[in-house]
């Protein structure tokens, strides 16, 4: 009995030890850092790589300043970040102008930049704010390959409204509902597609295009496979899919002059050419971390 | 609504979302994922049963490959199917057949399993009396042992079915249909939003009961196809331990 | 489209993976450490009372029924957490392990052959220290064997909460499966199935060592 207590006793410990080892608050990201004068801040992500790149992006801006900053990325669709700005447990995301004014206002009209920006500052709730936007933009875009264009003879989203029926549509799930998604095809252009098929944003959008499995997906403007594969973004000309801006979506607390001063000089170094430039480092073969891509970047735009 | 306070509401919320009308009629709504959902079950039992069942029935009668029942049950047990549905897609295309295939490898093991169970545990006064009647090696097989083997072979397949109802919730990860669905759109649409938790706890309801009807249906089948000599009262305390399955000790559970 | 194989990506994330392959270990084995603790007192009652085992049993089948995925998902719903919690993972786990261990329990303790028990009691043990003694020891080997299954079902399934934002190796998963990244993938699946098969190997060693009299009646019967 002695020797099966000890077994047993032996066998606990090595289970607890063992899971001690990753137990301590598995689910919080890295430790703060920085010196703790110019305040601290919690930099939230969604679950496309661009937006937790663009996130850490503002991290190392801020903490080059001595901002204490603490990362929880990846944290999933807008519909499911926002219930964590608005309750506090982050402060600031990387954003862009045009779907979040929708997601305020499924009824918002504008769709030029400026107009947009000045939308959306109205109808942001009261604790939240957005800082300068950047020029670069990333849109939601109708994207075909480049045979499927040829065969179709396919510029702009028009001309692919005869063969709408014809085609199985791929993108994020929750398309199926937003406003310049699945809806706003059929509103604006009289495009329903003949089927949907669900697929996480990346890589595996970009594969069920190419391998034929959907005939045309919604992949992001600035996405890498876009040149890497000679994918065709249609044009937009009755902009359905309105400017997209970045811009950092804020708690109003957290903003001081030091955290404004280097959220805007990284948006004013942001252009559309530079986020299609991350992107590509980013999707480099040998898969860089997203800190190591965002800290290159920083150093060459001289912030 | 916010799934982060138990009680009444969220409860009420998944129901309500369940009992809508909208959800249960066309290509996205219930009838039609739960269709799909045991079609892609269907379809991988039969193809496992079809690969496993003559592989066990070998193993079981020549004894020889034992090996291959243990260490395929404990390896595949230990196979993350996450991983391994992500990947076959992955490296082929987003489709059905990565998918089947992926499930297919997940259910051989309890099918293996219970085969050659099933033909080792058969009593051996039994294939003695059938060998003294003049049978030769397969008609033995064929004749008494598969048929005396039956219950435990039923009772992998019960398990393999199971394995695979519970996988083929993965299948929505990978833009296919079945009632993984629900759970995946209600993920990505947000807690907040009515289709969001509603609808994923909606999903997992209907998960679990199907699940659970589909057991008890397959109780009825296992024992309604144990062939009459085996169920009088003599033979029955013998034979007793077959009435369970002797699958969760024997493969686990892996999804 | 390629499939990346970035092997470097390996060396250069060695703590990525290490935190994931914590997290991961406290997400699957604290649940079953705490189920084979529960499964005890209640395979014992389970044992002594047929009443109990009657509602236990079925119970045991049918939670152990319902798929991970449901039950992950339906513990906010039961309990009040959040989506993104690990005790939406440890709860179910927990409960699968309850319900395999407590059969396992059950049928050992009534394995143990009356005339054991009898001399037991004849030689003067209480029923407490006749349980811990003699009964307990003897339903071991079953216990152990239940208990490897549940460790090697727990590995795998907690990856199943990556699908909804729950961590561990199952991250790295979807992860890969988003980038491109076949050596994230394959990494992360490899030491799921490595560190469960070395559970698995640690748990029946250590059950053969504190069970030697399992291996003297062996030796006796050649």
């Amino acid at each position: 009995m002695k020797r099966v207590i000890a077994g047993v006793a032996t066998a606990l410990a090595a289970t607890l030890a063992v899971s001690a080892c990753g137990s301590s608050d598995p689910l919080a990201e890295d430790k703060p850092s920085g010196s703790a004068s110019a305040g601290s801040i919690t930099i939230g992500s969604a679950n496309f790589p661009e937006s937790q790149l663009l996130a850490e992006i503002y991290a190392q801006t801020l903490e080059a300043k001595g901002v204490t900053v603490t990362r929880k990325f990846d944290l999933g669709s807008r519909e499911k970040y926002m219930d964590g700005l608005k309750d506090g447990s982050i402060d600031l995301i990387p954003e862009y102008t045009g779907t979040l004014l929708q997601f305020l206002n499924k009824q918002a009209p504008e769709t030029e930049a400026d107009e947009v920006y000045t939308a959306l500052q109205k109808e942001l709730p009261s604790n939240l704010t957005v800082l300068d936007k950047a020029e670069a933009e990333d849109k939601d875009a109708i994207v075909v390959t480049k045979e499927t264009a040829d065969k179709w003879k396919l510029k702009s989203i028009e001309d692919l409204v005869p063969h709408c029926g014809e085609v199985t549509f791929g993108g994020p799930p929750e398309i199926q509902q937003r406003p310049d998604g699945i809806p706003g095809f059929k509103k604006t252009y009289n495009c329903t597609f003949k089927g949907f098929s669900a697929l996480e944003p990346g890589a595996i959008t970009t594969k069920a295009l190419l391998d034929g499995t959907v005939q045309a997906a919604d992949i992001f403007t600035t996405d890498a496979s876009i040149e890497a594969n000679d994918l065709v973004v249609l044009e937009d000309p009755k902009s359905n899919f309105a400017a997209q801006n970045v811009v950092p979506l804020i708690n109003k607390d957290k903003v001081n002059d030091t955290v404004k001063a280097a959220l805007n000089a990284v948006s004013a170094k942001l252009d559309t050419k530079s986020l299609q430039e991350l992107n590509t480092a980013l999707d480099a073969p040998d898969k860089p971390e997203y800190a190591d891509v965002a800290k290159d970047w920083l150093s060459k735009a001289g912030i | 609504m916010d799934p982060r306070t138990a009680g009444g509401e969220p409860v009420n919320s998944a129901l309500d979302w369940l009992f809508n009308p909208d959800h249960w009629s066309g290509p996205t709504g219930i009838p039609t994922r739960i269709l799909e959902h045991l079609g892609y079950t269907a379809l991988t039992v039969v193809i496992a049963a079809a690969i496993a069942v003559p592989i066990g029935a070998i193993i079981g009668h020549t004894g020889r490959g034992t090996f291959l029942i243990a260490g395929l049950s404990n390896g595949l047990r230990a196979l993350p199917e996450l991983g391994l549905l992500t990947l076959l897609v992955l490296l082929t295309y987003v489709g059905l057949l990565p998918v089947v295939i992926s499930l297919v490898i997940l259910a051989l093991p309890p099918i293996l399993a219970g085969t050659y169970a099933g033909v080792r545990n058969v009593d051996r006064a039994v294939v003695d009396a059938a060998q003294g009647m003049g049978m030769r090696g397969s008609t033995v097989l064929w004749k008494v042992e598969l048929p005396n083997a039956l219950p435990l072979i039923l009772g992998g397949i019960r398990s393999a079915t199971l394995q695979v109802i519970a996988t083929a919730t993965i299948a929505a990860y990978v833009a296919l249909g079945g009632l993984g669905r629900f759970v995946i759109d209600g993920n990505n649409a947000g807690a907040g939003s009515p289709d969001g938790y509603p609808q994923m706890a909606a999903g997992a309801i209907v998960i679990a009961v199907l699940a659970l009807v589909v057991e008890g249906v397959l109780e009825v089948v296992q024992r309604l196809a144990v062939s009459p000599g085996l169920r009088n009262a003599a033979t029955r305390k013998r034979t007793s331990r077959i009435w369970r399955k002797p699958t969760p000790e024997l493969v686990g559970k892996s999804t | 489209m390629n499939v990346d194989w970035p092997w470097p990506w390996l060396p250069r994330n060695v703590d990525k993976i290490a935190e994931a392959t914590g997290e991961h270990l406290y997400l699957a084995l604290l649940p079953v450490l705490f189920g084979l603790i529960v499964s005890i007192p209640l395979g014992w009652a389970a044992s002594r009372w047929p009443a109990v085992r009657l509602v236990l049993v079925p119970l045991a089948g049918v939670l152990y029924t319902i798929p991970s995925l449901a039950l992950i998902t339906l513990v906010p719903l039961l309990i009040g957490t959040k989506i993104i919690d690990p005790l939406n993972v440890q709860v179910p786990l927990a409960i699968y392990t309850v319900a395999l261990l407590v059969r396992s329990v059950t049928d050992a303790l009534l394995a143990v052959p009356g005339e054991v028990t009898a001399a037991a009691t004849a030689v003067g043990f209480r029923p407490t220290k006749r349980f811990l003694s003699v009964e307990l020891p003897l339903a071991i080997p079953v216990i152990v064997a239940g208990l490897r299954v549940a460790v090697v079902s727990a590995m795998s399934l907690t990856s199943v909460g990556a699908l909804i934002g729950i961590g561990g190796l199952g991250e790295l998963i979807t992860e890969g499966f988003k980038r491109n990244n076949a050596v994230e993938m394959v990494v992360a699946i490899a030491l799921i199935l490595l560190i469960a098969l070395v559970l698995d190997a640690l748990l029946l060693t250590v059950g053969k060592l504190i069970t030697p009299w399992t291996r003297a009646r062996q030796g006796a019967n050649r």
